[in-house]
């Protein structure tokens, strides 16, 4: 069977460095950190009190209030982000076919904040159940899938992918060889999250997993850099239409990019530390490469996962290493987690976006708040530290890994007919 | 208008989101303000906790309407 070719169609971004696509990239390309300190809960006796939150972001400006109220906030971010990217992508009514629309979702966690909440509310009772009825229907981390199909009438295969961190780019993954395979014609996929909450917060932070540099929030997010001490939190949504290539030349869409291919893998190691030769991680990169019939040289830009967590950051290098050799040293590579943090199960897709406007704009988004050269670090690698860099970007590719060992990659190059 | 009725016609309007002025007296829930099963179940547990009452599941399936929760809750509340 002839495989499809993939193309995005739409881009949607609800991200701490900015609510709309557009805003978004100004963001990256002039090297904006989206931290601060916590304003959606107390956060006075946590370790770490400052985190990626969306700036100036009411979900009553998209929905209305009575829907808002049914909707976990990381369904609220989905929901919006994937009105932008319909919108771009110019589905109406007579030019697709719902049936063969397909949308598949990530989230790491789900529903976190309403989980908290409805446990606390009845932990404070005198254990009388009184749950809400929409507590499960809210937190179910699939819930977004089934409500961007019921605002758009999309009656295609519906799901969400669960892979912690690596969740939105695993969902893409699925929705490309859906596509490919000839089983849909468009997919609206990507991921959201939205657990900066007491558990959120607490229970990463009791893994000691994030930064705890209250006394500058701005530059705590700093892979690569010597004194990186952990991850600073993120919420967001990154949303992307892919179509079929000729499904998408016939309603006359303006293809954005192509999607050239992906590839999943696991570590087999341990649940939340790295192999600590990268080797989940280089297994997924070439699978990427074949996958996409791509040599290494191919590629331009490498949208690292980089967390900024003291071992994570240096085996993805390895990996790098070993898989690009001598290449290694041409390309740019970049964690723009070092802007807007490290949106968990929205990550992948959001990076994925941040590659895809690279491709556009010819220009590397930079890795800020570097300050001192890892010893560990190959010092002749293109970290595109603390400016953005004009290059051609035919192709980039993006990483996500994910607690539990999952480790996904897509490649996005440029579309040349 | 009751205190009673005031209360409910605020907790309605909150949770359905729907104008005051649809809130009438026969205003059934789902055929009139657009409530769905889920919506149903909320409101009644909206009237327990406002009111600090009970409400047992088989009197709960008899209000329907506005008018049926002002009358249960005049008779029933604290």
């Amino acid at each position: 069977m002839e495989l499809k070719r993939v193309v995005v169609t739409g881009l949607g971004a609800l991200t701490p460095i900015g609510n709309t696509v557009d805003a978004y990239w100004a963001g990256l390309a002039s090297g904006t950190s989206g931290a601060g300190p916590i304003t959606l809960f107390d956060a006075s006796k946590f370790k770490t009190r400052f985190a990626c939150e969306l700036k100036n972001f009411e979900p009553t400006d998209f929905l209305d209030k009575k829907e808002a109220r049914k909707l976990d906030r990381y369904c609220q971010l989905a929901m919006i982000a994937s009105d932008e990217a319909v919108k771009q992508a110019g589905l109406a009514e007579g030019n697709f076919n719902p049936d063969r629309v397909g949308v598949i979702s990530g989230s790491g966690i789900g529903g976190l904040i309403t989980f908290q909440q409805e446990v606390m509310n009845f932990a404070a009772g005198d254990g009388t159940p009184r749950f809400n009825p929409f507590f499960i229907p809210k937190m179910i981390s699939d819930i977004a899938a089934g409500q961007i199909s019921i605002r758009h009438g999309f009656r295609g295969p519906n799901y969400s992918v669960t892979s912690a961190c690596a969740s939105s780019t695993n969902a893409i993954g699925v929705a490309f060889d859906l596509i490919r395979a000839g089983k849909i014609d468009v997919a609206v996929t990507g991921g959201s999250e939205a657990v900066i909450s007491e558990a959120g917060v607490g229970g990463f932070n009791a893994m000691k997993a994030l930064s705890e540099r209250n006394d500058s929030p701005e530059t705590a997010s700093r892979p690569y850099d010597k004194d990186r001490d952990g991850f600073v939190m993120g919420e967001g949504a990154g949303i992307l239409v892919l179509e079929e290539l000729e499904h998408a030349i016939k309603r006359g869409a303006k293809i954005i990019c192509e999607i050239a291919g992906s590839g999943a893998s696991g570590d087999a190691y341990h649940i939340t530390a790295p192999h600590p030769e990268g080797l989940g991680a280089k297994n997924v990169m070439l699978a990427a490469l074949a996958d996409a019939g791509m040599n290494p040289e191919d590629i331009d830009y490498i949208n690292t996962h980089g967390t900024s967590t003291p071992l994570g950051d240096g085996a993805e290098i390895k990996a790098i290493q070993d898989v690009f050799k001598d290449h290694a040293y041409k390309l740019n590579i970049s964690s723009t987690k070092s802007m807007t943090g490290h949106c968990l199960g929205a990550a992948g897709a959001i990076e994925l976006i941040a590659c895809i406007k690279a491709i556009e704009n010819d220009t590397v988004p930079p890795t800020i708040n570097h300050f001192t050269d890892d010893p560990e670090l190959d010092a002749q690698l293109n970290f595109t530290f603390n400016q953005a860099q004009k290059r051609t970007v035919n192709a980039a590719l993006s990483n996500t890994f994910g607690f539990g060992g999952h480790n996904a990659c897509v490649i996005a190059k440029k579309y040349k007919g | 208008m009751s205190d009673i009725a005031t209360r409910v016609k605020k907790i309605i309007v909150d949770k359905l989101g729907v104008d005051e002025a649809e809130v009438t007296t026969e205003a059934s829930f789902t055929n009139d303000l657009g409530a769905d099963s889920l919506d149903t179940v909320e409101l009644i547990m909206e009237f327990e906790k406002e009111f600090n009452i009970s409400i047992p599941d088989e009197q709960a399936e008899t209000i329907t309407t506005v008018g049926q929760a002002v009358s249960y809750l005049e008779e029933h509340a604290k």
